[in-house]
């Protein structure tokens, strides 16, 4: 941009965009608003059954007591260890496989149609199995958040991987290099934006794994506090948990956001 | 000794629905210094021979030699410009200048220094901290070919490295590289369908038929001042001859 002063009708330009956003924004959190209210006005006028549809209030008060009592920390805590771990671990071992299907045609040949399978295969059919071969801990929860996300993480990595420019890889060839160099100097820093765009997806992905196995096989986490909750009819810790859920995905979706803005920025 | 001698050279490709004959018995020699253009109708296998040249496939029969051995790929480099600069986004203008010299573990200081004069030479020197996107189209080609340069290449393969830019650019970049290239004082091949681009900057025309492709004929390009840039080359009296002899054996023959 240069310095010139801005004319008036970009002046008023700028503006409209400032006010639509504002708006925007407004609108936004008044949905927000004007939903509890409905929600916590329909429970209190016995339009609704609190016992059954909980209220807000009842919420905070649940989330309250929970606070003091620590026992939402274990819960929170066991569920996001549990989600991190799996992640972690989807991106190593999806990473390392997608690179060994790459770098083998032969090995991708004869696994790809296994992958397509795993891939479209539902994994909740996949989590009362891991509780019986694994046992009912937080080994088998990882596995099954794992077991979510990681078919495919590996077939998309795999795919970008294949579909680098010929040219760039011929290039690196013209200057003498190996495979590696074409690894190490394209294949992989070509797929970082798409590693990046894959792991947001994955997050999530891992998260549903997760509460998933704690549906089955927990003591602790979110999922188990979800389904003792309806068990026994307290549907508030059902709610309070599915909330916490909400803020988890979004602030796990916001540190992939953060690691992009810095990888962009540092590149 | 020529610097390049092909010598029956023939390469076919293979698919599962048959061989597809490329190049066939091709000979030729390019002598130290020369400017050497390739052309011929589209698809005739132009592009291979300069694979088949820069060693990323083997002939199927006939031998190529530089400097006299066969055996050239290990020891000698040599460069190759392709149709796209493929800068790579991810790393700054220098850091994809040096990538050869990166391959190859042979950036030290002498080759830094190398690298550093001929982005000042070439007007980059300014950029070496940009990113590739932040280039234009004639100043991204420049890199390209610095980045071929720095691993001082015996031989230039050039694979229409024009043909992406827009008419303008093209032909300051044809200046430039021409007149880089001369000073360089490089040997180079360029294949390209653009035949105005064919006479102003080659010493001799190779011309290929229709594929797979042989040597049709080669032509001889003399100007009366031999040092003119190309653009100069194209208002010279010699251009339009050569033109339309060039235009007239790709139409009987191609």
């Amino acid at each position: 941009m240069d310095n010139r002063k801005t004319s008036v009708s970009h002046q008023a330009y700028l503006d409209g965009i400032t006010r639509r956003q504002r708006r925007i924004m407004v609108i936004r959190i008044l949905i927000f608003v004007l939903f509890l209210a409905l929600w916590e006005t329909a429970v209190r006028q016995k339009w609704i059954d609190g016992f059954i549809f909980s209220s807000p209030s009842r919420v905070l008060g649940t989330f309250a007591q929970m606070w003091r009592d620590r026992s939402i920390f274990l819960h929170t805590g066991i569920t996001l260890l549990e989600t991190l771990t799996s992640f972690l671990l989807v991106v190593l071992i999806g990473t390392g496989f997608a690179l060994l299907l790459w770098y083998s045609t032969e090995l991708s040949a004869v696994l790809e149609p296994y992958l397509v399978i795993l891939n479209g295969l539902p994994k909740s059919a996949l989590a009362p199995l891991l509780i019986v071969w694994l046992g009912a801990n937080m080994k088998s929860i990882i596995v099954a958040g794992i077991s979510v996300a990681i078919f495919g993480t590996i077939l998309n990595l795999y795919t970008g991987f294949s579909e680098t420019d010929p040219d760039e890889i011929k290039l690196i060839y013209t200057l003498k290099g190996t495979k590696k160099d074409v690894l190490t100097k394209v294949i992989i820093p070509g797929t970082v934006p798409l590693l990046i765009s894959i792991m947001k997806v994955n997050i999530g992905l891992c998260l549903v794994g997760v509460v998933i196995g704690e549906f089955i096989g927990a003591k602790q986490g979110l999922g188990y506090l979800i389904i003792y909750g309806s068990q026994v009819f307290k549907l508030d810790w059902v709610i309070m948990s599915i909330v916490i859920l909400c803020i988890i995905a979004m602030g796990l979706y916001a540190m992939i956001n953060c690691a992009e803005k810095l990888y962009l920025k540092k590149r | 000794m020529p610097l390049l001698e092909l010598d029956h050279v023939s390469y076919s490709y293979h698919s599962k629905s048959g061989e597809t004959y490329a190049v066939s018995d091709i000979s030729f020699q390019v002598e130290k210094g020369e400017f050497i253009a390739v052309t011929g109708p589209s698809g005739c296998g132009k592009s291979t021979l300069l694979s088949l040249i820069a060693g990323l496939i083997s002939p199927n029969e006939g031998t190529i030699r530089l400097n006299g051995s066969s055996q050239y790929k290990e020891t000698t480099n040599i460069g190759y410009m392709l149709q796209k600069d493929h800068l790579f986004e991810w790393r700054s203008v220098y850091r994809n200048v040096v990538l050869g010299l990166e391959i190859q573990h042979k950036l030290n200081e002498t080759a830094a220094a190398h690298v550093q004069k001929m982005l000042e030479t070439y007007g980059l020197a300014r950029f070496a901290d940009a990113r590739p996107s932040e280039l234009s189209g004639g100043m991204r080609q420049r890199a390209a070919l610095i980045r071929t340069l720095a691993l001082d290449p015996e031989l230039l393969l050039l694979d229409e490295p024009f043909s992406a830019l827009d008419f303008q650019t093209r032909l300051s970049v044809c200046d430039d590289v021409a007149s880089i290239l001369r000073k360089e004082k490089k040997t180079a091949i360029l294949v390209t369908h653009d035949l105005s681009e064919a006479v102003s900057m080659a010493d001799r025309i190779l011309v290929l038929s229709d594929r797979p492709a042989h040597l049709h004929q080669i032509l001889e390009i003399h100007y009366d001042k031999p040092d003119m840039t190309p653009l100069e080359k194209r208002s010279a009296p010699e251009f339009q001859k050569y033109f339309n002899l060039l235009w007239k054996e790709l139409n009987t023959h191609g």
